[in-house]
């Protein structure tokens, strides 16, 4: 089966073509980059996304600090990690690449800051 | 009165690269500019990742790709940040007026290099019809309401205009449990990345028109719903393609406006279709020792672009002031 995806890795977005034989990633056509390769095998046989969001600080210098997933997580547990973030409060200053919440969702995930927020 | 070899207006990735780049070539007292309370610039509430990928050959949040300038801002003494510093006034020989809490400042600059970001275009802009209740927002401005004010302005939403913030923002309206019922592209294709309508569109679900239109806002108080029509190649609405969508939001995102109008006070040559400053080469303009880079000069698609072009502009402030500068 060909599967035509657009790869997201970078602004190009290069068009893919993929052909998958009993769910696995058979041949890519159509990356200009190594990294086309790789997205399109992991994009159809576990697709997985970068999650960022922000939490609420309390007593900080600023309302809300932004954080993203360490490593890609499954794409289908996106809104489960997000009402696990919307549970956090950060209360103590946090620096850039600081871990907020360690294995998200029992996925050996960590949500990390993405900025340093003094109080 | 105070005068400075360089002041730069603006402590976004514009600014702070120009600023870095000048301190490299030689330039010792610069004074950076800033009207928020904090460095980085809008990319404090570009919260998603994708930032970098040129310029760091890495993959960084926008507050990520903000604390890299930021932290080497900090770290260089002879750059000395002003912040809650909003500049109301310049002269074609390079006098700045600004306004710090309880003071006004006025500074010469021997050179200036303005990096004032853009604006969005607004709803009067593309001439919407219908009434003007609550409920409409520039998709910027939405952005800012929830990443950086935590607030959420509505729980179902229409975006009209399929550029990246928008995309951007129907993905994060759609992760903070608003519903997105519609991209509206009034052209056959995105401005924005591919790559954000796969990964905040369809990720989600979120359908995405083209050739459409809103023919009209309803609502007294608060947005209650908006018309959503197919128009033909001359943008015309075809009759009988009209749909009722219910939502209490309107996003738009219908493109960028460079902020030129403190160099027009000095007498800059603009070209007013674009509002950028006629030039024949990136960031000159027509007064010399006036430089302008990032989105005020033009609107660039990636930040990575903005800090290679503003680095130039580092370079050119020093080489103006009589710095021999190793490229």
């Amino acid at each position: 089966m060909i599967r035509n995806i657009t790869c997201i890795e970078c602004p190009v977005g290069c068009s893919l073509k993929v052909d998958i034989e009993n769910c696995r990633v058979v041949k890519v056509e159509g990356h200009k980059c190594p990294k086309g390769e790789k997205y399109a095998v992991t994009e159809v046989e576990n697709p997985v996304r970068v999650l960022a969001s922000s939490v609420l600080a309390q007593g900080l210098s600023v309302k809300m600090i932004p954080v993203k997933t360490d490593i890609p997580i499954p794409k289908e547990r996106m809104m489960d990690a997000m009402a696990e973030i919307k549970k956090i409060r950060v209360c103590a200053p946090v620096g850039v690449g600081d871990v907020i919440k360690d294995d998200l969702l029992g996925l050996g995930v960590r949500l990390v800051s993405t900025r340093d927020v003094r109080d | 009165m105070i005068e400075r070899d360089l002041v730069v207006v603006g402590g976004g990735p514009a600014g702070m690269a120009a600023a870095i780049e000048a301190h490299r070539c030689g330039v010792k007292d610069i004074l950076l500019l800033e009207r928020d309370q904090f460095l980085g610039g809008i990319l404090n509430q570009c919260i998603h990742t994708g930032f970098g990928i040129e310029y760091y050959k890495e993959v960084l949040t926008g507050p990520e790709y903000a604390d890299r300038f930021i932290k080497q801002v900090l770290e260089t003494p002879d750059i000395e940040v002003s912040l809650k510093s909003f500049v109301v006034d310049l002269t074609e020989d390079k006098v700045l007026t600004y306004l710090k809490p309880g003071l006004m400042h006025t500074v010469r600059a021997k050179t200036l290099i303005m990096a004032t970001g853009c604006r969005e275009k607004t709803r009067e802009m593309v001439h919407i019809a219908g009434t003007r209740p609550a409920g409409i927002f520039s998709a910027g401005l939405a952005q800012k309401l929830i990443n950086i004010e935590g607030l959420l302005p509505g729980r179902e939403v229409v975006i009209v205009g399929s550029g990246d913030i928008g995309l951007i923002m129907a993905r994060r309206f759609t992760l903070e449990g608003a519903k997105v019922k519609a991209v509206v592209e009034i052209q056959k294709e995105s401005r924005g990345l591919k790559r954000n309508i796969v990964q905040c569109l369809e990720d989600f679900d979120i359908p995405l028109y083209f050739k459409h239109k809103i023919s009209r806002i309803y609502g007294k108080d608060r947005v209650e719903q908006v018309d959503i029509v197919e128009v033909d190649d001359n943008f015309n609405e075809i009759p009988g393609s009209k749909r009722e969508v219910k939502c209490d939001t309107l996003l738009v995102s219908v493109g960028l406006i460079p902020e030129n109008e403190l160099i027009e006070m000095a007498g800059v040559e603009i070209d007013k279709k674009t509002n950028s400053p006629l030039s024949e080469e990136v960031n000159k303009t027509s007064i010399p020792g006036l430089f302008v880079c990032g989105n005020s000069f033009k609107v660039y698609d990636i930040v990575d672009k903005v800090t290679r072009d503003s680095l130039v502009a580092g370079r050119l402030a020093a080489e103006y002031l009589g710095y021999e500068v190793k490229r």
